[in-house]
C-alpha cells in the first residue's frame, strides 16, 4: 500500500498552462476524489500520477519515493479510463489477466488469479467473450477486474462511470465503496459528478483552471467552502448567489442588495462582503416583505419527492428554493418573501474568498426573543 | 413494393453512373474482350483484320516456352520479396513516424518524394547511382574499403532481379508507410496507454495489440501491393529491357505483342497474365474475409 | 499482498530516454538520408558535365549546360508540353466523370449499386497489358495511334476507377443531414450535387485530381506502345529512351538533369498538398 504525494507540479501543453503549482498529500489507503468542471485539468493531474504524461515541474511521489522520472509501467499503479480501453480483439479473461502474462505466471496461476477477480466483480459468465459483445456496465466491470488482479498499489478512476446511465451508476458507485473498504486500497477518483465526490470520497480536492481550490471533506466542502467558486461547485441545485453592497462601521457591517436586501452582519476578519449566497435548501418561503429577499414566484418545478421555486429577485438573478412540500397554491407572478437562518449565509469579498460572520446582535436578539 | 420516390432514386442512380459505366466499357470492356477474342487467333498486328480461330494453339505455345516461365518465376519472386520487405519496413517506418520524434512535419513530406516520382526516372536515377564503374554505389563501397573493386550491379544477370526489388523498395514503401500510418492513427490511444500503465513491455504491446488491431489496414495494403507488383512493367523494362533476368509478365506479353507483332499470342500471354493475378486476388481477398470473419466468430 | 515490481533509479530511466531520443534522432536522419539522398545525387549529378560527372564530387557543380540544351531542345519542350496536355485532360474529364459517379454510388440507393463499385474497384487494379491488344485496335481504328490523345483515352482506364473510388469515399464520408433538407424540398438529384455537395467537395476533388494527375503524369506502358515518333512522347518515355550511342556513352549528365525537371513540378505539388495527397491515397484505402 502507498502513499501519493505531489509537491508543486505544473505542466504546460505548449505554451498554455494546464496544471498551475499543484501541491498535495494523499495518505495510504485514502480514497480521494477529484472534481472541476470540465477541462480544468483533472485528467491531466491523474496521468501526471500515473506517469502517462511526463510533469513540467515540481515532482509525483509514491509511497515516499520520488517516481517523477520513472515510467509509467514501473510506478505500480493501475488506472481505470472513461472509455474502458479494453483490448477489443482479446477475451474478456485474456483482458483481464494479460498485465499478469509478463510477470512470469503459470497459466493455472493466471487463470485462477482472473477467475477470482471475476467472481469477485460478477462477471465470471463473460469470460470467453469479447468486449464488443458486452454492455456499457459490463465492460466498465471489466475495466476494473484488469486493474484489480494487478492488485497495485493505487487505483487511478478516470470518470470510470461517466459513460453509464443512472442507475447503473449508483450501482457500480456503490461497487467501487465496498471495494475500497475491502482492499483498503489508496485510490484517486476524477469526476464531474459531484454526488460520486459527496458519496465516495475521503477528501475531496476542487480544482479549477489547473490549481486547487480547496481540499476537504465532503462536509467541510459543503459546510465551509472555502471560496464562491466551491461555495457554487459544490451543492445541487446550485447555491444562489447576489451581488451586494456593504457599509461598514467598526465591525458591524451593513448589506444592501436587490429584493429589499437590508442585513446587518458581523464580520470577524478582515475584507469587505461583495456578495452573499444561500443554498437553495437552507431558504424558506415566508409572506411578501416578511423575509429578508423579496421577489416574484416565477416558475415551479415538481419533482415528486422535492420541490423547486424560482424566485426572481433582480432582472438578471433568479433564485432557487427547495421545498419539501409543494407551494401549488401560490399563483406565479406572486411577491412573496424568502427567508434563511443566519449560519445559512454565506459572504464573499470581490475576490470570491468567503468571509467569516458572526450574527449581527439586534437580529440574533430577535431571533432569540422570537424563539422565547 | 416499390415505392415512387425508390423509382425516382433508381432512375437518377442509373442515370448518374450511366457515363461511367459507357466509358468503362468503351475503354475496359470492350478491350478486354479483344483480348480474350484475340488470344485464340492467329492475328499479327501489322494486318488484324486477317485471322482465322485457332483455338488454344497459342497458350500451348506460351505454356511451352521456357522464357514465358522465367518471366513467371522473375515476377513471382519479384512480388514475394519485394511486398515481403516494402510490409515489414513500411511498418517498422510508420511506427517511427507515429512516435513523437524531431521534424516529423518534413518526415512526412520527404517520405512522399520517392512515391512522388516517375517511375522511369527513380529507376534512371538508381540505374546512374547503381553504375559498375562511376554510381556513387559503388564509389562509396571501395572509398569506405568494403570491397577493392565495384559490383556490377546492373550488368550482372544474377544480381539484376535482386536491384528490380531495392529499387522498388525504395519507390513504393512510402506508400505501406501512409496506409499503416493512417490505420495507426485511427486505433484508440488509451489502449495503448492502459497497456502500458499495466506494465506490458513494448514488444508485447507490438506483438499482442498493435499488430493484431492493424492487420486489416496491413491485409489491404498488402493486397494492394500484391497485385500492383505482379503487373509490374515500367520499372523492370527501364532498367534491362527485355533481358530475361528481369523480365515480368507484363513485360513477356508486350514483347510478344508490339515488338514481335504477335497478336495472337501476346494476347494469350496477356489472358495469362489477367487470371493469374485474378486468382490471387481472389486467393487474398478470401483470406482477409477469413480473418475478418474468424475474429467476429470466435 | 502486492508484487512488487523490479525498478530502478530515476536517473537510470533519464539516461534511457535521452539515449532512446538520441536513436530517435539518429534512425530519423537515416531514414531522411535514404528517401531523399538520390534526388540529391540527381540534381548534383546533372550539374557537373564530362569527367567531373566520374568523379562522385558529393557537392553540385552548378553548372547548367545540361539545362540549357534540355530547353533549347524541341523534343523534350514538346514531350512535356504532351505530359501536361494528357495528364490535365485525363484529370479534368475523370473528375467529371468520377464526381457523377461517385454522387450515386455514395448516396443514392440502387440495387446495381455493390456489384458496380465492385467492378470499379477491380477495373483500378487490372493489370494494364491485358487490354493492351484490344486497346491498341481500337486506338487504330479511331485513328489516333502515336497521337496523344490516344493516351487520354486510355489512361481512362484506370484514372476514372480511381477517382470514381476515391470521390465515393469522401462523398459517403459528408453528413447526410445536408441533403435531407434540400430532399424535403422536392430538389432534382442534380440540383443537390451541383449546388449542395458540389461546393462542399473542393479539397476532395483536389486530393484526387492531385493523385490521377501524378498517376497520368507518370504511365509509363501505354505512352511507350501507343506513340512511335519522338513528337508524340510523353516526358516518362522521352526520359526512358534516351540513350547514347553505347553503352560506356550513357548520357547519364542530360538524363539526370531531364529527370530532375520533370519530377521537380510533381515533388513541389506533393510538398505543398501534402495533406491532401494523404487524405485522399487514404480515403480509398483504409477506410473503404
Ligand atoms: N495532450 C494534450 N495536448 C494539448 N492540450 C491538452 C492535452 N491534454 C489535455 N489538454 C488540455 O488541457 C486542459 C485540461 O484537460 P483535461 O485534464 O483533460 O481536463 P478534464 O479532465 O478536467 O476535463 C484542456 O484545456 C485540454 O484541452
Ligand atoms: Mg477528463
Amino acid at each position: 500500500m502507498a502513499s501519493v504525494a505531489l509537491r508543486s507540479v505544473s505542466k504546460s501543453f505548449g505554451h498554455v498552462p494546464v496544471i498551475n503549482d499543484v501541491n498535495l498529500e494523499i495518505a495510504d489507503g485514502e480514497l480521494v476524489v477529484f472534481v472541476g468542471p470540465s477541462g480544468c485539468g483533472k485528467s491531466t493531474l491523474l496521468r501526471l500520477i500515473a506517469g502517462l504524461v511526463p510533469v513540467g515541474a515540481g515532482d509525483v511521489v509514491i509511497d515516499g519515493e520520488v517516481v517523477t522520472d520513472i515510467p509509467a509501467s514501473k510506478r505500480g499503479i493501475a488506472f481505470v479510463f472513461q472509455s474502458y480501453a479494453l483490448y477489443p480483439h482479446m477475451t474478456i479473461a485474456r483482458n483481464i489477466g494479460f498485465a499478469l502474462e509478463t510477470l512470469g505466471l503459470s497459466r493455472q496461476e493466471i487463470d485462477a488469479k482472473v477467475a477470482e477477480v471475476a467472481v469477485t466483480l460478477k462477471i465470471d459468465h463473460l469470460l470467453a467473450r469479447r468486449p464488443r459483445e458486452l454492455s456499457g456496465g459490463q465492460r466498465q466491470r471489466v475495466a476494473i477486474g484488469r486493474a484489480l488482479v494487478r492488485q497495485p498499489e493505487v487505483f487511478l478512476f478516470d470518470e470510470p462511470l461517466s459513460n453509464l446511465d443512472s442507475d447503473l451508476r449508483m450501482e457500480m458507485r456503490m461497487e467501487i465503496a465496498k471495494l475500497h473498504a475491502n482492499l483498503a486500497a489508496t485510490m484517486i477518483y476524477v469526476t464531474h459528478d459531484q454526488v460520486e465526490a459527496m458519496t465516495l470520497a475521503d477528501r475531496i480536492v476542487v480544482l479549477n483552471k489547473g490549481c486547487i481550490e480547496q481540499i476537504g471533506t465532503p462536509q467541510q466542502l459543503y459546510h465551509a467552502p472555502q471560496n464562491r467558486f466551491v461555495a457554487g461547485f459544490i451543492g445541487s441545485p446550485r447555491m444562489n448567489f447576489t451581488a451586494v453592497s456593504a457599509n461598514v462601521s467598526g465591525a458591524s457591517c451593513h448589506l444592501m442588495g436587490p429584493g429589499n436586501l437590508s442585513l446587518d452582519v458581523a464580520i470577524t476578519g478582515p475584507g469587505v462582503p461583495a456578495e452573499i449566497g444561500v443554498r437553495p435548501e437552507a431558504l424558506s418561503i415566508a409572506a411578501a416583505r416578511q423575509g429578508k429577499l423579496t421577489g416574484t414566484l416565477e416558475r415551479l418545478e415538481d419533482l415528486g419527492h422535492e420541490h423547486l421555486a424560482y424566485v426572481r429577485i433582480a432582472p438578471e438573478t433568479a433564485w432557487s428554493v427547495r421545498l419539501p412540500n409543494s407551494l401549488a397554491r401560490t399563483a406565479l407572478g406572486t411577491s412573496i418573501g424568502l427567508d434563511w437562518r443566519f449560519e445559512d449565509l454565506f459572504l464573499f469579498d470581490k475576490d470570491g474568498h468567503r468571509l467569516d460572520h458572526s450574527l449581527s446582535h439586534e437580529r440574533s436578539a430577535a431571533a432569540n426573543g422570537a424563539l422565547a | 413494393m416499390k415505392t415512387r420516390l425508390e423509382r425516382r432514386e433508381h432512375r437518377s442512380g442509373l442515370l448518374f453512373v450511366a457515363p461511367l459505366i459507357a466509358v468503362l466499357i468503351l475503354v475496359a470492356g470492350w478491350p478486354l474482350a479483344r483480348t480474350l477474342y484475340f488470344s485464340l487467333t492467329d492475328a499479327y498486328l501489322d494486318d488484324s483484320a486477317n485471322h482465322v480461330l485457332v483455338g488454344f494453339s497459342n497458350f500451348v505455345e506460351v505454356a511451352g516456352d521456357p522464357v514465358w516461365w522465367r518471366a513467371v518465376r522473375n515476377t513471382l519472386i519479384f512480388t514475394t520479396i519485394s511486398v515481403a520487405i516494402e510490409t515489414v519496413l513500411g511498418l517498422a517506418i510508420a511506427l517511427l513516424v507515429h512516435q513523437a520524434i524531431p521534424g516529423r512535419g518534413l518526415v512526412r513530406a520527404a517520405i512522399l518524394v520517392p512515391w512522388a516520382m516517375p517511375v522511369v526516372v527513380s529507376t534512371k536515377i538508381w540505374e546512374w547511382m547503381l553504375n559498375d564503374q562511376f554510381g556513387v554505389v559503388n564509389r562509396a563501397i571501395v572509398g569506405l574499403g568494403f570491397a577493392d573493386h565495384g559490383v556490377a550491379w546492373t550488368a550482372n544477370g544474377s544480381l539484376l532481379l535482386g536491384v528490380v526489388i531495392f529499387i522498388d523498395v525504395w519507390m513504393t514503401t512510402p506508400f505501406m508507410v501512409l496506409l499503416i500510418l493512417a490505420g495507426l492513427q485511427i486505433l484508440p490511444e488509451e489502449i495503448f496507454e492502459a497497456a502500458e500503465v499495466d506494465g506490458i513491455p513494448w514488444w508485447k504491446r507490438l506483438w499482442s495489440i498493435t499488430l493484431p488491431l492493424l492487420a486489416p489496414t496491413i491485409g489491404v495494403a498488402v493486397l494492394f501491393r500484391v497485385l500492383d507488383a505482379l503487373r509490374m512493367f515500367d520499372l523492370a523494362y527501364v532498367l534491362a529491357g527485355a533481358n530475361v533476368n528481369a523480365m515480368t509478365m507484363s513485360i513477356y506479353a508486350r514483347d510478344r505483342l508490339i515488338n514481335n507483332q504477335e497478336l495472337g499470342v501476346g494476347s494469350a500471354a496477356s489472358t495469362m497474365v489477367f487470371l493469374l493475378i485474378a486468382f490471387v486476388a481472389i486467393f487474398i481477398v478470401g483470406a482477409l474475409r477469413l480473418d475478418r470473419s474468424g475474429a467476429t466468430e470466435r | 499482498m502486492s508484487t512488487r515490481i523490479k525498478r530502478r533509479s530515476g536517473a537510470y530511466y533519464r539516461a534511457m530516454r535521452r539515449v532512446r531520443q538520441i536513436a530517435l534522432g539518429c534512425v530519423t536522419a537515416l531514414l531522411l538520408f535514404y528517401v531523399l539522398f538520390p534526388y540529391y545525387w540527381a540534381i548534383v549529378s546533372s550539374t557537373k558535365q564530362g569527367a567531373q560527372l566520374y568523379e562522385s564530387v558529393l557537392l553540385p557543380a552548378l553548372d547548367f549546360r545540361h539545362y540549357k540544351e534540355l530547353f533549347r531542345d524541341a523534343n523534350f519542350a514538346t514531350s512535356i508540353f504532351n505530359s501536361l496536355c494528357v495528364a490535365i485532360s485525363t484529370t479534368a474529364l475523370s473528375l467529371g466523370l468520377g464526381t457523377l459517379a461517385a454522387y450515386a454510388l455514395g448516396r443514392l440507393n440502387f440495387p446495381e449499386r455493390r456489384s458496380l463499385l465492385l467492378t470499379v474497384l477491380m477495373i483500378s487494379i487490372f493489370p494494364q497489358v491485358v487490354v493492351l491488344s484490344g486497346m491498341f485496335e481500337l486506338i487504330r481504328w479511331f485513328g489516333l495511334y502515336n497521337r496523344v490523345w490516344s493516351l487520354v483515352f486510355a489512361y481512362l482506364i484506370f484514372t476514372l476507377p480511381f477517382t470514381t473510388w476515391v470521390l465515393t469515399s469522401f462523398i459517403r464520408e459528408f453528413p447526410r443531414e445536408l441533403e435531407e433538407a434540400a430532399i424535403m424540398d422536392g430538389c432534382s438529384h442534380w440540383r443537390i450535387l451541383t449546388s449542395i455537395l458540389l461546393p462542399l467537395m473542393g479539397p476532395a476533388l483536389v486530393s484526387t485530381g492531385l493523385l490521377a494527375f501524378i498517376l497520368a503524369w507518370n504511365e509509363f506502358l501505354f505512352a511507350l506502345t501507343f506513340t512511335l515518333t519522338e513528337g508524340s512522347r510523353t516526358v516518362p518515355v522521352a526520359i526512358g529512351l534516351l540513350a547514347g550511342n553505347s553503352r560506356y556513352e550513357y548520357p547519364f549528365g542530360p538524363i539526370m538533369a531531364a529527370s530532375v525537371t520533370v519530377t521537380l513540378p510533381l515533388i513541389a505539388l506533393v510538398l505543398f498538398f501534402q495533406r491532401k495527397i494523404v487524405a485522399g491515397l487514404t480515403a480509398g484505402a483504409v477506410k473503404g
